[in-house]
């Protein structure tokens, strides 16, 4: 059975939203994908899926605090507290049951509603092993970025490329928060903060509220949608453990990876996938996902990048939404936005930003620091 | 659609405090789940876990930091959270996991640490209501049960020792549960009945308290059962899971129609038509006596209101007629949150399997029904099963 | 196979183990603090209530009185139409007479607390609220009562704007 994405709704994403509750920019996210999808929440939908945890939330269940605002109320509602896509392969096992026929999976960040996020993540390592060590989360991300440009004897300068192209590609997209045009030169000289990573090596935080509506074949007929296929899900995890984890390799990203391409019957990911949008919340992030990703060979991504091959007119679109250093970090809304945003440029949607003839696309997020958990989706375009 | 099996259970101890860590727990109660089935862990495809809130460990994204205790290493792995739904709720996700084609063999694996928290996990409860509307009250999660349960009893005129026979029952019954932390063979209507006012009409013996544990149940393809000749294997036949509104100071507590809904759709696909008849036995979540009767009625099992007659006639009983937490529920085996599932889909795997020893139904029961209440009295979730 | 286990896992603790440090502990305390965003029908709820009035949202399509107020109908899923106020009496669905604190700590004098649901809302619907003025020997479900308010100079614009309900008295309304 085959199962499609009918429906895209998303909010814009800004580094604070003061004026909305989560609920209210939850509900216009669902709005938009309800009225993109033609579909009635409370008469059309078999299950409703949300991603979130609950020390981002600041809730003890956040689950209780979900239904109302995506129509929900009274229906067949879970968490699963993973990034977005993780739901998404969720809500698409559901439907490949044949129980459910129509689903929709919502993913969102608050974060701005947090005071204090560092504290949040930091709280998210080993309380035996490394919690007493007082360190600041985003040290994980650089001993990984350490351990990936020395293994692959990536350049610096790649990292540059990266974060010049994505902040440009993001100035393209309306709903970003962080589009800017930010030269190479600018990236060199930000300010050193985990070595080898820099101010500008890192994305802020943003607000921001993500619906996807997904139907099996049968329901998207009768439901006279335009669907892009969810071709193959995959997802996995490494070691949580500093200790014993692959620091250089993304095996998650490899495995989950592997799992989606089996699905999707993809061999040549090189040559088969027209569009990319992979977890960049860090620079090197990108390189490492398209190495795990069987989009570049291991220690080719970062010349690739430094080559323009990447860029919206290069061999391989990457992050052309953005990505989370130019669109913001969203927290478990990523892997769903970037489905999103694949699905977009499938459909011939993505206004401005469009990359023409794509019709095969991945995306690809990872569950941040401290996790070592990532998922990917393989979407290709319609009928 | 696949048909999915449970061919395996495993669960820990369940006390106050245990000196493993939430790690280790889930590695105990997997370990034994892998056991019983025949397994090793390289038979596993996926791996789903279920925990409720992070605070109670005291790890942020708590599924991250157990996955490995639960066999996730290298594995796709997921954590599903429905409060207290998700002792139940986990298996139904392990269940489309293998029913989608997806999977061929999964392990499920709940835990809950909840002596990590100090000085109590009660203060993690402040945390699960709405911080503008009721938070400044500085609400005690006993008052929700104690609100709920009265308007049960006023609405349909129910006597507390009605009530207090279900404590009595589920912690009789769990004297023949090897890791009960509530049992008691000789506890009276009387000793509930007398135990301290918390929040009335809750006293200390109407409710199961805080506890440490983990459990594991392994589900499996049908095809995968008859490659392996698995012998001692129990079919999921019915699921079903749904939400109320978060709004609950606007609905009426006296009937908890989220479970009915969840036990209608969990019905629906078990094809069963009158489940007084066809259902031989039930789990239902426990964590309050009344909420066995609340849930035996959302459960359609007994009318509005007449659930504390059937306890009252025997009919609830591990011999009568519909034996109900014939495992000892949470009030008898305990109620560290999301491990409450080797109670509920554990025991009926057990009981269909006719592996329960001690707490084995005397007469032969085809179909159970195992049933998870969670979130802010908003959650239901429904698991049918069959010999 | 149950029958067949003889040792089922865990090693249980006691107290006393913990006290006389028989076990290593790490502690550790996160750094978690949140400033909610109330959203457009909250703040709007939380002003009228510093000005001593409650406030619901109505939805045309189903025609009811939404309390608390909210800026989607759940049942239809659509934005909500209008403002309207409420009167701040109403009838007890349920109640509790708590000897707990938030902590689980023992307290001698117990708090009486339920849901009120409010006169000038639809059916059932209303709020978590304390009662005052009555015994817990008194108190029962269907009870009429009425907001006993702060003074405006000691509101801030929360739910403790109200200090309790107490007893409708003899000919109010
Ligand atoms: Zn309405």
């Amino acid at each position: 059975m085959r199962v499609g994405i009918i429906g895209v709704g998303l909010t814009a994403f800004r580094p604070s939203t003061p004026e909305y509750s989560w609920k209210e920019l939850m509900f216009e996210a669902a709005s938009r994908a309800y009225a993109d999808a033609g579909v009635d929440p409370r008469a059309d939908v078999g299950s409703f899926v949300t991603c979130a945890e609950d020390y981002y939330e600041g809730f003890g269940i956040f689950d209780e605090f979900v239904p109302d605002q995506l129509g929900a109320a009274l229906r067949p509602t879970c968490t699963v507290s993973g990034d977005g896509l993780q739901g998404l392969a969720n809500a698409f096992m559901q439907i490949q049951t044949g129980l459910i026929e129509v689903a929709v999976v919502e993913a969102h960040s608050k974060i701005s509603d947090v005071l204090t996020p560092i504290g949040i993540i930091e709280h998210g390592l080993d309380p035996i092993w490394n919690k007493p060590l007082g360190f600041h989360p985003y040290v994980v991300a650089g001993l990984e970025a350490a351990a990936y440009l020395r293994a692959t004897h990536t350049p610096t300068k790649a990292l540059d490329a990266v974060v010049s192209k994505t902040r440009r590609n993001a100035l393209r997209n309306p709903i970003a928060a962080y589009g800017a045009a930010v030269d190479m030169d600018h990236v060199a000289a930000s300010e050193a903060r985990f070595e080898p990573l820099r101010s500008l090596d890192i994305s802020g935080p943003a607000d921001g509220a993500v619906v996807l509506v997904l139907a099996s074949d049968r329901a998207a007929r009768r439901l006279h949608a335009n669907p892009v296929w969810i071709r193959g899900v995959g997802w996995a995890s490494d070691s949580p453990s500093l200790e014993t984890r692959d620091w250089a390799g993304a095996t998650y990203a490899r495995l989950a990876a592997g799992m989606a391409y089996r699905l999707a019957k993809v061999r040549r990911p090189s040559s088969e996938i027209d569009v990319a949008e992979v977890d960049d919340r860090f620079s090197y992030k990108e390189l490492q996902h398209l190495e795990a990703l069987g989009l570049a060979k291991s220690g080719e991504a970062g010349k690739a990048a430094l080559r323009g091959a990447y860029a919206a007119d290069g061999r391989l679109p990457v992050n052309i939404s953005g990505g989370s250093l130019g669109c913001g970090n969203v927290f478990e809304a990523t892997g769903l936005h970037r489905a999103a945003e694949v699905a977009l440029q499938l459909r011939g949607d993505a206004g401005s930003r469009q990359i023409d003839g794509a019709k095969v696309g991945v995306a690809q997020a990872w569950r941040f620091v401290p996790s070592a958990t990532g998922a990917v989706a393989v979407l290709g375009a319609g009928p | 659609m696949r048909k999915v099996g449970v061919i395996g259970a495993g669960m820990t101890i369940f006390r106050r405090r245990l000196q493993e860590t939430g790690k280790e727990m889930c590695f105990e109660a997997t370990r034994m789940a892998l056991d019983s089935a025949g397994l090793s862990i390289g038979d596993v495809d996926m791996v789903v876990n279920g925990t409720a809130p992070d605070a109670f460990d005291g790890v942020h994204m708590k599924g991250e930091y157990l996955l490995d205790g639960c066999g996730g290493y290298r594995k796709p792995y997921t954590r599903v959270f429905t409060g207290g739904g998700t002792g139940v709720f986990s298996t139904i996700a392990g269940w489309w996991h293998v029913a989608s084609g997806l999977a061929d063999v999964v392990l499920v694996v709940n835990e809950e640490k909840m002596s990590s928290c100090q000085p109590h996990p009660q203060s993690v409860f402040a945390h699960i209501w709405d911080p503008i509307l009721d938070r400044p009250l500085k609400p005690n999660l006993v008052w929700i049960f104690a609100m709920e349960m009265n308007r049960y009893m006023t609405v349909y005129g129910i006597k507390k020792e009605d009530i207090a026979r279900v404590a009595v029952k589920n912690k009789r019954n769990a004297v023949g549960h090897p890791c009960a932390q509530l049992a008691d063979a000789n506890i009276t209507v009387d000793d509930v009945l007398k135990s301290e006012v918390m929040a009335w009409p809750v006293q200390r013996l109407d409710i199961s308290p805080p506890s440490d544990g983990a459990s594991a149940v392994v589900l499996a393809s049908d095809d995968f059962i008859r490659r392996r000749r698995i012998k001692d294997r129990a079919w999921i036949s019915g699921v079903g899971w749904c939400i109320d509104s978060t709004m609950w100071t606007d609905r009426d507590l006296v009937f908890p129609e989220y479970v009915a809904r969840a036990a209608k759709m969990a019905y629906g696909m078990a094809k069963v038509r009158d489940p007084r008849r066809e259902i031989d036995f039930a789990e239902p979540y426990d964590p309050f006596d009344y909420k066995e009767l609340h849930h035996l009625e959302g459960l359609l099992l007994a009318k509005k209101g007449e659930a504390p007659t059937l306890t009252r006639e025997g009919v609830t009983q591990r011999d009568g007629d519909l034996p109900v937490c014939p495992s000892g529920g949470l009030m008898g085996v305990g109620n560290p949150i999301a491990a409450t599932m080797g109670m509920k889909i554990g025991e009926l795997f057990w009981q269909l399997t006719g592996q329960a020893g001690k707490r084995q139904i005397p007469h032969e029961v085809r179909t159970g029904v195992s049933q998870a209440w969670g979130d802010l009295m908003q959650y239901g979730c429904v698991v049918v099963m069959r010999a | 196979m149950t029958a067949r286990v003889a040792k089922w896992p865990g090693v249980e603790l006691s107290a006393a183990d913990l006290l006389e440090g028989k076990v290593t502990q790490t502690r550790f305390r996160p750094d978690a603090k949140y400033a909610w965003s109330a959203g457009e029908a909250i703040s709007r709820f939380l002003e009228e209530l510093q000005a001593g009035r409650l406030i619901a949202r109505t939805c045309h399509r189903c025609e009811r009185i939404l309390f608390p107020p909210r800026m989607f109908c759940e049942e239809c899923f659509r934005p909500t139409d209008a403002w309207t106020y409420i009167r701040d009496t109403g009838t007890i669905e349920t109640y509790s007479v708590s000897y707990l604190d938030t902590d689980a700590k023992r307290i001698s004098e117990p708090i009486l607390v339920g849901v009120v649901s409010l006169d000038g809302a639809s059916p059932k619907m209303g709020m978590m609220h304390y009662f005052g003025e009555m015994t817990k020997d008194e108190i029962r479900i269907g009870m009429r009562v009425r907001a006993v308010w702060r003074p405006a100079e000691e509101r801030k614009g929360s739910v403790l704007d109200i200090r309790y309900f107490r007893p409708l008295r003899e000919g109010e309304r």
